[in-house]
């Protein structure tokens, strides 16, 4: 039978929520299935009112449930706002000795999570270890490989910690077997356990790809939600030789990163659009002294502080456009975490054979979420440096000219301090030697030749993905972290006898050269989905092949979408 | 092996120079190129970061490696610079519009991190390339066209705030004592660490106030030695607050603390620039993902 279950953990900023989740995502994929966890989140620290939602599936998943088949509460509130959510026969977990809910439904379990926690545990910060002992109980799961996960997620934090929370999953665990004999409902089969599959959230998956393409420099103010990203990379400098500065502001980040890329090691920043919007006017410097710069920009409601733990796509045509005058540029939008590590490699090939600064989009929904994916592969991820040329090559060059090159407009590159050439570069319109100019005709050339890059990156862009690949009469077309929730729609489509398929970009701009336009009947509805209030994909969408899109999905509540509520809209516009 | 000796010639640039005749800066372009010279520094060992301005351009002026940025953020370029390729001399360069008012954030965070490089901040206490606007270090009652009934802060300060945000290498120069500024560049190359210099510069087009004459009839040396303690913090802030009939030029604050380049593993060994890429290294990242 095939496994789609979804469990919800639900509590306080500051209960543990995050952690338990990722201990019980990771089990779930050494099992060998497929996870995809999502947080739901507020900006606070302690207390509110938090959950993530793990579903697991006996297939790939990208994609939030419309279901909640377990509950499980950390604190009173949950139950309260939680339990409509939950599907008829799913079950709960509470604590009903610290709630005044009550029940007589034989799947809602009441285990005294807290008391449990101050014994077995010796504080009331354990009720979440408690909470998945139990829970891994009635889902038929054994206590060992929990056990051993909670040893290897808090080994760093000592022998009693890891006592602590082992027995208080182990005292869960124990209550519900003594307690609830011959429960059987949702249970997830375990198959063989072994290492294999990853788990990793858009954020790690980004950083992994920056740390496997090279990086060698990163600069960054922290945040939320691209924060995490610095600090995978903070904690592997050392065994990398990665130089990590925290700057004074994002200004500083992206001129940081513009040095150092300067001087020719492979650099990074990320923010969200807050800070990006500090960064636009080093952007225009990248373009301008033709300097690589790989930016991530994970987005979140705006504008300014906007919700700043929640997810939104509302920044495509700001970074697309950001900073004055015009320059090369390449907008990348990953959909999902194994997408993220491959276009951070492809990210920093493009800025330096390109000599430009190359975006990175992404947005809560895809930086915070867990995906399981099968493998990452090194020698998948090639490294090319463009036209850098190392000091053995050089020691002849003289009167080297940094923006020589017309023809395709790519400079041959030296470095400074390798050879004996020198080298100048300038935000003011230059000569190809470098130097300041006002003459028109240069002027129009080195125009010229910054924007034949943008030809040549066109040409390096991706077309969508398709599926399936045959014509269809509905068309659900979405950019970016979108990716999981509209190819779930067209699969709940099809399954409904509705012929539907998937256009999906993740290499957004330039946009490339259209040959998926032949995919399109006459007649095709074209749905546009996106998280953004006006639809920014599909403007560039209209713009560039002159197809109006009349069928726009759009969700602004700073929410990712369930597939269900996509396809209850287009059977509505049917 | 015998160093190769260089010559003024050497940074000799073949860009025209667009300053004012007169202007203060070629006598800090002077004093730059004979302190390379006297340094034994080539050209290629050289990076100068400069910013928008007057001042940034002498960079362009020079034979160097040279980095002319956005106005106010020199300092960043820079840093990232001088961490991606620490075996180059770092300089960075601009004026008192791009150092004190637009880039003031990365001058404090540049002076606490200590990172090895060298700022020369060419201060005209005016804005030259806009045509003569109030500027953070102009003095009160300055009257400019954006201040027409004079200015109505006081100046800022740059020595002041640097020793208190312990720099640990603090001077003044004066464009009209060549020089003098010529070992005050040395001593700031050669210091390991974040080492400023504020460099009264006369602009004889828009401060017909701090011209050479004014600044000539005041400033005098305070020279390291039995008369003045420059590791000294308190003396260095009492020197730092004279200004008026006398200012002192020379280095006003020293000390020695841990450089950022100085403290970071990944560079113990090489620079980050000359370090192979090695994609088998990578081969055991996953594992913690599993």
């Amino acid at each position: 039978m095939a496994v789609d279950v979804s469990i919800r953990i639900s509590g306080q900023a500051g209960q543990g929520i995050q952690s338990i989740s990722a201990i019980m995502g990771k089990i779930f994929t050494r099992h060998g299935y497929y996870v995809f966890i999502n947080q739901d989140a507020e900006s606070r620290i302690r207390g509110g009112h938090n959950f993530d939602q793990i579903r697991v599936k006996d297939q790939p998943v990208y994609a939030i449930g419309d279901k909640v088949d377990y509950l499980i509460c950390l604190d009173g509130n949950a139950v309260d706002s939680d339990l409509p959510d939950l599907d008829e026969n799913g079950i709960m977990i509470y604590d009903g000795e610290k709630s005044n809910f009550q029940s007589g439904n034989s799947h809602h379990f009441s285990i005294p999570l807290e008391q449990f926690a101050e014994q077995a545990g010796k504080s009331k910060i354990m009720v979440n270890s408690v909470a998945t002992g139990a829970a891994f109980a009635l889902m038929g799961f054994e206590l060992q490989p929990l056990l051993d996960r909670l040893k290897e997620e808090f080994a760093a934090k000592g022998g009693e910690v890891v006592e602590n929370n082992q027995n208080s999953a182990s005292s869960g665990y124990r209550y519900v077997k003594n307690n609830f004999k011959g429960i059987s409902a949702n249970q997830i089969p375990t198959g063989p356990f072994k290492k294999q599959k990853l788990l990793l959230n858009g954020s790690q998956a980004m950083a992994l790809g920056a740390i496997c393409s090279g990086l060698k420099f990163y600069s960054g103010y922290p945040m939320s939600p691209a924060t995490p990203i610095m600090e995978l990379i903070a904690s592997v400098t050392d065994q990398y030789n990665i130089i990590l500065e925290q700057a004074e502001d994002e200004i500083a980040a992206i001129n940081m990163v513009i040095g150092a890329a300067f001087a020719g090691v492979r650099a990074m920043t990320a923010t969200s659009g807050g800070g990006f919007s500090l960064m636009v006017e080093g952007l225009g410097l990248a373009g301008m002294t033709e300097t690589p710069a790989v930016v991530v920009v994970a987005q979140r409601p705006g504008p300014a502080t906007g919700l700043p733990t929640r997810t939104e796509q509302g920044d495509l045509q700001f970074v697309i456009h950001a900073s004055h005058g015009e320059f090369p540029r390449a907008v990348l939008a990953p959909g999902h975490a194994e997408q993220a590590f491959y276009l951070m490699a492809k990210a920093f090939n493009l800025a330096e054979s390109y000599q430009t600064p190359v975006i990175v989009l992404g947005d809560q929904h895809l930086n915070d979420s867990y995906y399981t994916v099968d493998h990452l592969a090194l020698d998948q991820i090639p490294i090319d440096r463009g036209s850098i040329r190392f000091d053995d090559q050089i020691s002849s060059v003289k009167d080297y000219k940094r923006y020589a090159g017309q023809e395709t407009g790519i400079s041959p590159r030296i470095l400074p301090g390798l050879s004996e050439a020198v080298l100048y570069a300038d935000s003011d319109e230059h000569t190809e030697a470098g130097h300041i100019t006002e003459s028109a005709d240069i002027r129009i050339r080195m125009v010229n030749k910054r924007m034949r890059k943008l030809e040549g990156i066109r040409r390096q862009m991706a077309s969508p993905k398709i599926s399936p690949s045959k014509k269809s009469d509905i068309v659900l077309l979405g950019w970016g972290s979108i990716y999981g929730a509209i190819k779930e729609t067209v699969q709940l489509l099809n399954h409904e006898g509705i012929d539907a398929q998937m256009i999906h970009f993740s290499e957004i701009f330039p946009f490339s050269a259209v040959p998926f336009l032949t995919n399109l009947k006459k007649k095709t509805k074209i749905f546009a989905v996106e998280n953004n209030f006006t639809g920014q994909f599909a403007d560039i969408f209209t713009q560039q092949t002159g197809i109006s899109i009349f069928h726009k999905i759009l969700k602004y509540d700073g929410r990712p979408f369930a597939p269900q509520e996509i396809v209850k809209q287009v059977k509505e516009q049917i | 092996m015998k160093k190769k000796i260089v010559s003024v010639q050497d940074f000799e640039s073949d860009d025209p120079i667009a300053w004012c005749p007169g202007c203060g800066n070629f006598s800090i372009l002077k004093a730059l190129k004979q302190a390379f010279v006297e340094l034994g520094k080539k050209p290629h060992e050289i990076a100068i970061v400069s910013g928008i301005g007057q001042a940034p351009k002498t960079p362009h002026y020079l034979r160097c490696n040279a980095f002319n940025g956005l106005h106010g953020r020199t300092l960043p370029v820079a840093t990232g610079i001088k961490l991606a390729n620490h075996d180059l001399t770092v300089l960075a360069e601009g004026g008192d519009g791009d150092g004190y008012a637009e880039g003031g954030n990365h001058f404090l965070h540049a002076m606490r991190r200590n990172i090895d490089m060298t700022y020369l901040v060419h201060n005209n206490q005016v804005y030259g390339l806009t045509k003569g606007q109030t500027s953070p270090t102009s003095g009160l009652g300055f009257v400019t066209k954006t201040s027409p009934t004079g200015s109505t802060s006081p100046q800022l300060n740059p020595l002041l705030l640097a020793i208190a945000s312990d720099c640990s290498f603090v001077a003044r120069g004066f464009a009209g004592e060549v020089e003098h500024l010529t070992a005050l560049i040395k001593d700031a190359i050669l210091h390991k660490g974040f080492a400023f210099i504020d460099i009264l510069q006369p602009c004889v087009t828009f401060n017909r106030v701090n011209t050479f004459k004014w600044y000539a009839d005041r400033v005098y040396p305070v020279d390291d030695g039995p008369g003045y303690d420059s590791s000294d913090r308190i003396t260095a802030f009492t020197k730092a607050l004279q200004w008026g009939d006398r200012i002192p030029i020379g280095i006003i604050y020293r000390q020695g603390r841990p450089t950022l380049d100085g403290q970071l593993s990944a560079i113990t060994g090489q620079s980050l620039v000359t370090q192979q890429i090695d994609s088998e290294s990578f081969s055991s990242i996953f594992e913690s993902f599993k």
